[in-house]
């Protein structure tokens, strides 16, 4: 473990604490640095938004935090904490119903049959689809699936809930509403989220900070405290103001790849 | 309290809105109705049927062949007519869906296994692959002289030609099934604790049943036609069984009694995959929302 000065005194526990973080694809010529020296801490309870363009390798680094990926080089500490994470897509199993689903992580941790079922109905009242619950994914719009997706991932009763670009294949109206609806379940069960989005109105919308990612290698350009008073709006004034700002610095990241 | 209240109002609201979006949302599906369904399936396949045997009747009158070798529909229908009513007929049918049942039921177990194994290790596969690809373009006639040798005229000899022949189509219908399984649904397996056997059990091999089920369905036919080869040729005199007595009715030149029985050896085959494996894909397809329902 290396020494790094801490940014703020956190008041929180530190729930994800990542170290130096670089990723490295292929050997040799070919090698890509999808990840430079990222150092980054999550406080519990925190909703931190990672924004950035295309090749960052913001989804890289959801995917070496729940350990689906194994890392070059530096240290990602959980604490022990249980993570969950959530698609671009909804990735829902087609074969299963949509409480079938909500079941899966439970049966893997060999939760029994009726507390699952309970369970699975408590997660979809929550997200508002108790009455599909028999109903299968493809009987579904794409923001009900994703919704089904949130109660899966809430299913398997983390700690820290890691969201890659959820709300991206969305229509706005849908994002508007499951923006609503997941800071209120953020704020009803004390997850720590981290968000990964390229939207920067939906990183101020939600996060209590953004942090900036430059391209290719990703690496931390900017840290933004978002101060605004919740519930938020994107459409709102500060937001949008907030967001304008962050833009800049974002197209500033981007210019430099312009030759 | 105010801030509470307004807390309450807010999340009535959302909730209204949200459920305004799904009942907007929710694609409709027309109930289906039974009779509609079956009809539209089964005219066209009244007409082929009439359309066959409209030209067999055809090429009779031409009088290609003598009737004696060539008969009409209408004397082979009389024939299998009779040969119902006999109980050899039924006890040879009898026999030979037992020897399908046993023979394809061993290649479900063995075809499986093998699949499991070979999808799951690199090794196994670079090992077994293309061989298993070989051996089912192998026609299954061309085992029998072996067959025949290792295990004399015996139902061993049937049932381990029947399994050759239709365990490599299992295996590689679950090989490609698991093949084509999207890796983002493995990922999300992965990310909800999906392990070993619970792994293979709860998310690969549902995700893979599309494959499976049409490996099921070539492993079928191909198990039905190495049982009709080998009935041909390994005769046990104690058991009649369909193949056999299409190599009686031959030796006899019975010309009705052969084509009733090829008829009727037609008709199992087309039975089997009509009601059994149709229906599961059918199932299948409308479960995981693959069937376009404006079309």
């Amino acid at each position: 473990m290396e020494a790094v000065a801490e940014r703020e005194p956190a008041a929180q526990p530190i729930a994800i604490r990542i170290r130096n973080v670089s990723q490295t694809y292929h050997e040799g010529r070919s090698a890509i640095q999808a990840l430079d020296r990222v150092s980054l801490d999550v406080a519990q309870g925190g909703f931190v938004c990672l924004l950035g363009a295309s090749g960052c390798g913001k989804s890289t680094l959801l995917n070496l935090i729940v350990g689906l990926y194994r890392i070059s080089s530096g240290t990602i500490d959980v604490g022990g904490r249980r993570v969950a994470l959530m698609f671009q897509e909804p990735a829902l199993f087609p074969w299963l119903t949509v409480e079938k689903n909500v079941e899966m992580g439970m049966r893997f941790r060999g939760v029994g049959a009726e507390e699952r079922r309970s369970k699975a109905h408590d997660l979809l009242r929550l997200v508002h689809l108790e009455t599909f619950a028999e109903r299968r994914p493809h009987e579904l719009s794409g923001g009900m699936r994703q919704r089904v997706a949130i109660a899966r991932a809430l299913s398997q009763e983390a700690d820290v809930l890691l969201m890659d670009e959820p709300f991206g294949a969305l229509d706005a109206m849908t994002r508007d509403v499951l923006h609503d609806e997941i800071e209120a379940i953020w704020s009803r069960t004390g997850l720590t989220v981290l968000f990964v989005t390229h939207n920067v109105r939906e990183a101020v919308r939600l996060g209590d900070r953004v942090v900036l990612l430059s391209s290719r290698p990703g690496r931390v350009v900017a840290e933004f405290p978002i101060d605004l008073p919740r519930p938020r709006s994107a459409d709102s004034v500060p937001v949008t103001e907030m967001a304008a700002a962050i833009t800049n610095r974002l197209r500033e990241e981007v210019r430099r790849h312009g030759r | 309290m105010g801030v509470d209240r307004s807390a309450i109002v807010e999340s009535e609201s959302l909730e209204r809105e949200i459920e305004g979006l799904d009942a907007l949302d929710v694609p409709i599906v027309e109930p289906e109705r039974k009779l509609k369904t079956f009809w539209r399936g089964a005219w066209p396949k009244l007409a082929a049927v009439g359309f066959v045997l409209a030209v067999w009747q055809g090429i009779v009158w031409i009088g290609w062949r003598p009737s004696y070798v060539l008969p009409g529909p209408a004397r082979v229908f009389a024939e299998i007519g009779e040969l119902m009513g006999t109980a050899k007929f039924w006890s040879a049918v009898a026999t030979t869906l037992q020897r399908a049942a046993a023979g394809f039921g061993l290649a479900i177990l063995i075809g499986t296994a093998l699949g499991v194994a070979v999808s799951r290790s690199r090794t196994l596969r670079r090992a077994f692959g293309s061989f298993i690809t070989g051996l089912q373009s192998m026609p299954s006639i061309a085992w029998f002289p072996f067959a025949i040798l290792v295990f004399k005229l015996s139902e061993s000899a049937i049932l381990f030609v029947v399994v050759l022949g239709a365990s490599p189509s299992i295996a590689n219908g679950l090989i490609n099934g698991i093949d084509h399984i999207p890796p983002l649904l493995l990922r999300a397996g992965r990310v909800l604790g999906a392990r070993g056997l619970a792994s293979l059990r709860h998310v690969v091999l549902p995700a893979a049943l599309p494959g499976y089920v049409a490996g099921l369905k070539q492993g079928w036919a191909f198990s039905w036609r190495s049982l009709m080869a080998g009935e041909l040729l390994v005769i046990i005199e104690s058991r009649p069984a369909l193949g056999s007595q299409l190599q009686f009715a031959r030796e006899l030149s019975d010309a009705p009694a052969l084509i009733a029985l090829m008829i009727v050896i037609l008709v199992i085959g087309v039975l089997i995959d009509g009601l059994v494996f149709a229906t599961i894909e059918a199932r299948i397809r409308r479960r995981r929302g693959l069937v376009d329902v404006g079309a």
